[in-house]
């Protein structure tokens, strides 16, 4: 589709950041990542991931003794103007004196390319991201969704080594974010380059990365592909910061588990278990004549078109999310017998 | 009906307002055409009096727009990197010295010429020649260019749109020419053409500063007043208007703020 400079390895080793007021923002962080991959970085606000891609940008130095390389090259000193990575920004950083061209050549012009050539790279960009028809619009004729679009092709217009994109989506609505997250999806899987993406989003960070790294107060919490991220959560933060998680209290019985609504199949529960988790989806309400393992009662019940979400209480502290496909009205306080698939028990 | 009787008197009010103020305004202009101003307008009208003006004062009017003009050429130079840096770091030191920048807004420009005075007058050559003034006039105006310009850069977001240039591998001077300058083009403007007015008009502290060589429009506007006809004076104010006035509508025209806009989402 559209060449890039040759995408980059990342590193960093021993990176922490600890800011000027005392605030520790990062504590020491090892992390690799590979040439043309894409990186999400998932946590909530002030978990350390905006500090992370701040630090591999250039934006940031880390503290004394952290480095940063790219293909094995120390970087760590080197400011971003000289690094030739890509940045977009949640609030798009667009220049307000420059129409959208000249927002997408402006990076090709400070590196003295030929007018023409710039220009022809221009339109190859605005094409790409289908915005030929705004070049000329000032950049506060644009809206959300058009920015960004212009700023994803203002970072790739240089041939950056990698792609840093800073909460792109968060400043969109929610339909708009769907759209554009697919395009930034084949953007990168096109383009072949190294990509980070910092969101506290999991929906997107599930969608778009090859990998995410989960932070939690300056420390990486979990690396794996969404999938291992998903099932098979390392930590309680990791499993209830991505997806749902249900919950229930008990003991290990000889191959099950007994808790206050039931009893739960499991024969491969350890012996020390006290608590048990799984996802909605490893969780139904029992259709008539089937066995439920557990007995609850309806607390709320969400109709969503293709599916309905229950509240079930079954005498814990949080109810149990339930979704359910069942054509029928579930009643506010109707008693419901859920079954569990035990392949989904989980104990952290 | 009610509605419209409030309406009236509220126009009625502020026309007497604006009457108020605009009446002297023509009446001093009237008078510096005037042939006679106490036999009045049956005396007939004349430029005689605006001519006696341009040719005993012009060399004060060259010196006010010259002294206005490096007065702006300093303000730019030392107000726009100072509006930056005070962008820039907000800390509690850039922010006490955003205050003081203002003093000399505050204390009496009396008291200021007294203390460059008191400071610097014995150094003879520097006394008697216009820079001394320009010291003055640049103490006045820089807290209005840095404010003006600072004001434009508090409300861009500075700090993301330099990442940005940066990241597309602009160092800082090519930041500063390209997307720092243009972009606080606005605050620039307006703080030029406050500094370029209020040295025009500066008298309080030019009066103590100035030397009998170099004495400012207003100064030589006072100077008429106290010793020539009447009509000459008036004369005079005419010329400070017709040079004053372009320099006040212009900044009413750069002071309008751009309306926000907002741009729907185009479905694909």
């Amino acid at each position: 589709m559209t060449d890039t400079g040759k995408p980059v390895s990342i590193a960093l080793a021993n990176c922490a950041k600890t800011f000027a007021d005392g605030t520790k923002a990062l504590e020491p962080l090892d992390l690799a990542i590979h040439a043309g991959e894409t990186v999400v970085f998932l946590g909530p606000s002030g978990c350390g991931k905006t500090t992370t891609l701040r630090i591999i940008a250039g934006l940031e130095e880390p503290d004394a003794g952290g480095k940063v390389l790219f293909d094995g090259v120390d970087v760590t000193h080197l400011p971003i103007e000289q690094r030739n990575v890509g940045m977009v920004f949640q609030s798009y950083a667009l220049f307000p004196n420059m129409t959208v061209a000249g927002n997408v050549g402006y990076g090709l012009r400070i590196r003295k390319v030929p007018d023409a050539q710039v220009k022809a790279r221009v339109s190859e960009m605005l094409a790409m991201m289908q915005i030929t028809r705004l070049a000329d619009r000032r950049i506060d004729q644009l809206s959300g969704g058009q920015r960004q679009r212009v700023a994803l092709a203002r970072a790739i217009a240089v041939r950056p080594r990698a792609l840093l994109l800073d909460e792109p989506l968060t400043a969109l609505d929610a339909k708009l974010r769907d759209t554009l997250r697919l395009d930034i999806d084949s953007l990168l899987r096109s383009l072949g380059i190294t990509a980070i993406y910092v969101t506290h989003d999991q929906a997107e960070a599930m969608a778009l990365g090859d990998r995410i790294v989960v932070m939690e107060h300056g420390r990486v919490a979990q690396i794996g592909k969404p999938r291992e991220i998903y099932q098979q959560p390392a930590t309680r933060f990791v499993a209830d910061f991505i997806g749902t998680m249900n919950r229930l209290t008990g003991a290990t019985d000889g191959g099950v588990f007994r808790c206050k609504a039931g009893i739960v199949p499991w024969s491969e529960a350890p012996a020390t278990a006290t608590e048990i988790l799984f996802r909605p989806e490893d969780i139904r309400v029992a259709e008539s004549g089937e066995t439920a393992n557990l007995q609850g009662k309806v607390a709320s019940a969400f109709f969503l078109g293709d599916r309905t979400r229950l509240f079930v209480d079954v005498g814990e502290e949080r109810p149990l999310v339930i979704e359910s496909t069942a054509r029928r009205d579930f009643q506010h306080g109707e008693a419901v017998g859920l079954a569990i698939d035990p392949r989904g028990l989980l104990v952290l | 009906m009610k509605r419209r009787g409030l309406f009236l008197l509220q126009l009625g009010f502020t026309l007497f307002v604006c009457a108020f103020l605009i009446v002297p305004m023509i009446l001093s202009i009237m008078a510096g055409l005037t042939v006679n101003y106490f036999v009045g307008i049956e005396s007939g009208l004349t430029v005689r009096w605006v001519m006696e003006v341009w040719n005993g004062y012009r060399d004060t009017i060259f010196l006010s727009i010259g002294l206005s003009l490096a007065c702006l050429a300093a303000t730019l130079v030392l107000g726009i990197p100072a509006a930056y840096v005070l962008a820039k770091r907000q800390t509690a030191l850039t922010r006490a010295i955003e205050e003081l920048l203002v003093m000399p807004v505050a204390v009496p420009g009396l008291a200021t010429a007294l203390a460059l005075i008191v400071t610097y007058g014995t150094l003879s050559g520097f006394r008697t020649s216009w820079a001394f003034i320009l010291v003055g006039h640049v103490l006045f105006t820089l807290p209005f260019m840095v404010r003006s310009v600072l004001a434009v850069l508090m409300a861009i977001d500075l700090k993301t749109l330099e990442e940005g240039a940066a990241s597309l591998g602009a160092g800082f001077w090519e930041r500063f020419r390209d997307i720092v300058l243009p972009n606080c083009r606005q605050g620039i403007l307006a703080g030029s053409l406050m500094v370029v007015t209020l040295s025009m008009g500066e008298f309080n502290m030019t009066w103590l500063l100035h030397t009998p060589f170099t004495k400012t429009l207003p100064v030589g506007l006072a100077d008429a007043y106290a010793s020539l006809r009447l009509e000459i004076g008036s004369a005079y104010t005419l010329v400070f208007f017709v040079m004053i006035m372009p320099l006040l509508l212009a900044m009413q025209a750069f002071a309008k703020p751009r309306p926000a806009k907002f741009v729907a989402e185009e479905t694909e």
